[in-house]
């Protein structure tokens, strides 16, 4: 094994086990942590892929400001134990997990036996795609537009905050 | 690569709309308390757009960097989103006045969502589609929770932005794995690399994703729970422009991305849509009979109206585009009218949407009654009102399409479906009112209401109006 | 290729200097408190009090470890760790001198010169809230909590300000690299004044400063801590070297602030006119370092001036300053500095 394979199997198996634990926990403080483990596994593995700034940003924007806003609301609602919440195991849930099941098993199947897609990027593409340079230049000339239509979404968004959230309208 | 003043000439339908919603924002910041002002202008932002539209109708070019294609298409469509639009705005009016919630703000969230359409039909990459989904599907979101004192405003928003967070990511999923076997998010690319992809089983899971989620967004049985709760609790204009704007622009996707990019015609995946074609006419049609609230009978008719037009997808011929594109056409003035009346007879705390409610309106308000027959024997399909010629053209397609059985299904629904459509009807003009039924005067709302019905009268008359503009596109 | 122990040993000198410094101006503080109150202050261990730092250490380290019954016992424990490790983490890529010929190696004078420098600087310093916060709420007191909050919310607002501002020196700079920063710094406006970002960007100087000062719980913005209101904020349920560690990170954090300022604003390493003194590179390259500590030491000076002399904010007044104030001058800096750019360029 490679030293390359080793930090991709470690990231990749802690990135997995966080993940489970987020589900698994009963206090959503302590799954919003594992959370952010994940992200942080998964910044990992970006840089494996040479893929520097958008490991920062998945840092910088998930951890750091995403689940920060998590955390908070959390702490302010001052959440207890989920047990009480959950409702036992009925029928519906037991098909519904039979069908995810299957649905898994199929796409492991399918994970596994097909051919594997044909390269599109060379090496060397690779690592230049990463950097932030790359990634200013595209983001300013070819995907202009989308970059533009979230500008959009978020100025809707704030609308639709302002519109459900103000305390006192007019 | 550059920019240059062509890209934004034909795209200027879009532009405007944009234009005009980030006015009302300053306007909405500055004026505080005058909603009239914000009304106004954005039906003079859609009107501008529409005529925008018109005059670029034959202008076929890929703007922006391959993201935007308009033209043909993208322009048909514009125009069907901005007359809902317009619609929705002119029957909004009056009624949030009665509701006492006429707040400038709730057009700034029509005309974002309007984009968001806009943007869906013109996309020429999966991005811009995801993106234009996310931008009309948080202001519908929104817009379900409006009056924000009700509960079931409230439980309806809710419920539609779970779901259709859920319905996202099904999406996002499926793009990812299209990315991954086609290495681009380009429309034109993946199709022209479509013989080889389609026998990559990775890019066919990203395609079934895909499907979901758009079964989701145009609440296609077995993806079709959310739409009663949800259409039931908002408030009755934006259940109006959910049922049209937002269900014209899934379509449009729907059409753009199964027809044009995806050719599968005669394949698995259109066997899979005819079925789900063929359970969204029958499960619709069947418990619409049980409701009595109006609304949700209407829910539930919307659900089975995207069973017919699923099956023009499913067909995979240029008569099945003929005949969605037709039908979205129809469906737009129809439901728009019938949520229009709804939401003219509603009183505040949801008085007055039983089906009861609306017996013997002929007597008090004969001219609200005759409407409403009409948008009623529409959706039932009844010549000579535009909706036959949208189901007879969808029908045509699928029976073109060697899938008899599934016209055969969609006939025998629409005869159940006459039923309960024609049970208002009947409600209307053959039984005593109780006498408190009238519904509130109100100018716009009825200007639109009544223009509505006459493009329906006019389509369903001379259909090859629409037709001859549609047939141009492919 | 430079070999792994010279990384190595660059890791170990900068922590170590770190953390001396970071203990020293604790010591500081104390003895430039006392001077501006007109008092004496620490002064009986050591000449001039000097190791009155070791007997503080031990008391820290001897003293009891209580950890409340109602408290998350593991989060508990975690929060100072996340805060002290982020305090230091953050150091890496702050350059502090240019290359200095090392055992026949040219050493570049940072640990990780990686091209996403100041983004690293940014994600790290947006992680010291979970120190902060986490501890606030795993101690189960709705004091620590109150403060645990405060943190986030005042941490978010004023990182909006200090990311943006921050944006005029990368335009200018066209670079996220540290180094590059630096070097651009090293040139001359008008030929005489030297272009440190403090002349080229004064507006996103001042707001970087302020929001600083936030971002660090300093005075006039240590609301997380605020005694007369929340006894001792959110490390009320710490003692021990637990509680050692939260003042530590809070020393070291303030000591890379400097740093940062020292390399954004105030030409890094840069010392100006020193190109025509005509000393060995070897010489040269010891004086920046000694210049860029100089900086920094006016800097923390700077630092604890300011907690000594001006009255904590009130909380509203802290939001409206970030959110109202700072915002929008940041964003107004930016588009200035574009404007800017494409005049002199055209």
């Amino acid at each position: 094994m490679t030293l390359e394979s080793v930090i991709f199997s470690v990231l990749a198996a802690s990135a997995v086990g966080s993940a489970l634990l987020v589900v698994t926990r009963r206090n959503p403080v302590m799954s919003a942590l594992y959370l952010i483990v994940n992200f942080f596994c998964l910044a990992g593995l970006y840089l494996t892929l040479h893929a520097q700034f958008i490991a920062i940003i998945q840092i910088l924007v998930y951890a750091g400001a995403i689940m920060v806003l998590f955390v908070f609301v959390i702490m302010l609602l001052n959440l207890g134990d989920e047990r009480k919440l959950s409702d036992g195991v009925s029928w519906k849930k037991i098909v519904a997990a039979g069908f995810c099941a299957a649905l898994l098993m199929e796409f492991v199947y399918i994970l596994i036996y097909s051919e594997p897609s044909p390269a599109v990027m060379s090496a060397s593409m690779a690592t230049e795609i990463g950097t932030v340079e790359y990634i200013g230049s595209q983001l300013f000339t070819k995907f202009l537009f989308p970059f533009e239509i979230t500008s959009l979404i978020l100025t809707a968004a704030i609308v639709g905050a302002i519109v459900l959230a103000k305390r006192k309208l007019d | 690569m550059s920019l240059n003043i062509a890209d934004f000439v034909s795209s200027s339908p879009l532009m405007a709309v944009t234009a005009t919603a980030l006015l009302l924002i300053l306007v909405e910041a500055s004026r505080k308390g005058r909603p009239g002002l914000s009304f106004t202008l954005s039906m003079a932002g859609l009107f501008a757009a529409s005529v925008f539209a018109v005059v670029n109708y034959s202008d076929e070019q890929i703007v922006f960097f391959g993201m935007l294609r308009q033209g043909w298409y993208a322009n048909f469509l514009n125009l069907v989103f901005l007359s809902a639009a317009m619609l929705t705005v002119l029957v909004s009016k009056p009624y949030l006045e009665r509701q006492g919630a006429h707040r400038g703000e709730y057009y700034i969230l029509i005309l974002f969502a309007t984009i968001g359409m806009m943007f869906m039909a013109g996309a020429n990459d999966l991005i811009v589609v995801f993106l234009g989904i996310e931008l009309m599907s948080l202001c519908l979101y929104v817009l379900a929770g409006f009056f924000r004192t009700k509960d079931t405003s409230n439980e309806s928003a809710l419920k539609y932005f779970l779901l259709g967070a859920f319905a996202t990511g099904f999406l996002l999923y499926g793009i990812t794995l299209i990315y991954g076997t086609a290495g681009t998010t380009n429309l034109e690319a993946i199709s022209k690399n479509l013989p080889t992809l389609s026998s990559q089983w990775m890019f066919m899971v990203g395609v079934g994703l895909l499907l979901t989620a758009f079964a989701f967004k145009v609440a296609a049985v077995p993806f079709h729970m959310w739409a009663p709760d949800v259409y039931e609790g908002a408030p009755t204009t934006v259940t109006a422009f959910m049922s049209t704007g937002a269900k014209a622009a899934a379509f449009a996707t729907f059409v753009l991305l199964f027809h044009q990019v995806f050719q599968f015609t005669g394949s698995k995946v259109n066997d899979l849509i005819a079925y789900i074609a063929a359970a969204s006419m029958v499960l619709g049609n069947v418990i619409a009979i049980a409701q009595a609230n109006i609304k949700r009978m209407l829910a539930y008719s919307s659900i089975a109206h995207a069973g017919y037009m699923l099956s023009g997808i499913a067909a995979g011929n240029s008569e099945g585009q003929t005949g969605i594109l037709f039908y979205l056409v129809a469906y737009t003035l129809m439901n728009v009218g019938a949520f229009g009346i709804v939401g003219l007879m509603e009183k505040v705390d949801d008085q007055n949407l039983q089906l009861d409610d609306y017996t013997g309106l002929s007597q008090q308000r004969p001219f609200l009654a005759a409407l409403m027959a009409i948008f009623m024997f529409s959706l039932a399909g009844v010549p000579p009102f535009a909706g036959f010629f949208g189901k007879y053209y969808v029908f045509l397609s699928a029976v073109k399409a060697d899938m008899t059985w599934l016209a055969v299904v969609g006939v025998m629904t629409s005869l159940v479906s006459a039923y309960y459509y024609l049970r208002i009807v009947v409600l209307m003009y053959f039984r005593d009112g109780k006498g408190d039924v009238a519904a509130q005067p109100a100018i716009p709302a009825l200007v639109a209401v009544t223009s509505s019905a006459i493009l329906l009268l006019q389509f369903g008359i001379f259909p090859s109006f629409i037709v001859n503009a549609v047939q141009k596109l492919f | 290729m430079i070999p792994f122990w010279i990384i190595l040993l660059k890791i170990v000198v900068v922590l170590g200097v770190l953390m001396t410094a970071a203990a020293l101006v604790t010591f500081l503080e104390r003895r430039i408190s006392a001077f501006i109150q007109n008092r004496i202050g620490p002064n009986r261990v050591g000449p001039q009090g000097l190791f009155q730092i070791m007997a503080d250490l031990v008391k820290l380290v001897m003293k009891e470890d209580i950890v409340p019954t109602a408290a998350n016992k593991t989060v508990h424990d975690i929060a100072p760790m996340i805060s002290i490790s982020i305090a230091l983490c953050t150091f890496a890529v702050i350059p502090f001198g240019n290359t200095i010929e090392l055992f026949g190696y040219q050493v570049k004078l940072i640990i990780a010169d990686v091209n996403i420098g100041i983004l690293f600087i940014l994600a790290m310093t947006s992680m010291g809230v979970y120190g902060v916060s986490l501890a606030g709420w795993s101690s189960n007191n709705k004091y620590s909590l109150l403060g645990g909050l405060r943190s986030s919310a005042q941490l978010i607002s004023y990182e909006l300000a200090m990311g943006l501002s921050i944006i005029g020196v990368l335009m200018v700079a066209e670079s996220l690299r540290l180094d590059q920063i630096v070097m651009h710094q090293t040139r001359y406006l008008v030929g005489w004044l030297p272009a440190w970002n403090l002349f080229v960007q004064p507006l996103g100087f001042v707001i970087f400063f302020v929001a600083a000062f936030a971002e660090t719980n300093r005075l006039p913005f240590d609301l997380p801590e605020a005694e007369p209101e929340l006894v001792g904020g959110y490390h009320t349920e710490y003692s021990g070297m637990k509680f050692g560690l939260f003042m530590f990170a809070e020393y070291a954090n303030m000591i890379t602030s400097s740093a940062l300022i020292t390399t954004l604003f105030l030409g890094g390493w840069h010392i100006p006119f020193s190109e025509n003194w005509g000393v060995s590179p070897l010489v040269m390259s010891l004086l920046q370092v000694l210049a860029f500590c100089v900086k920094v030491s006016i800097v923390v000076f700077f630092f604890i001036m300011v907690r000594w002399t001006i009255p904590r904010f009130r909380y509203d007044q802290l939001m409206n300053l970030g959110w109202k104030v700072l915002l929008p001058l940041s964003i107004a800096n930016v588009l200035g500095t574009g404007l800017a750019i494409l005049l002199i360029s055209s």
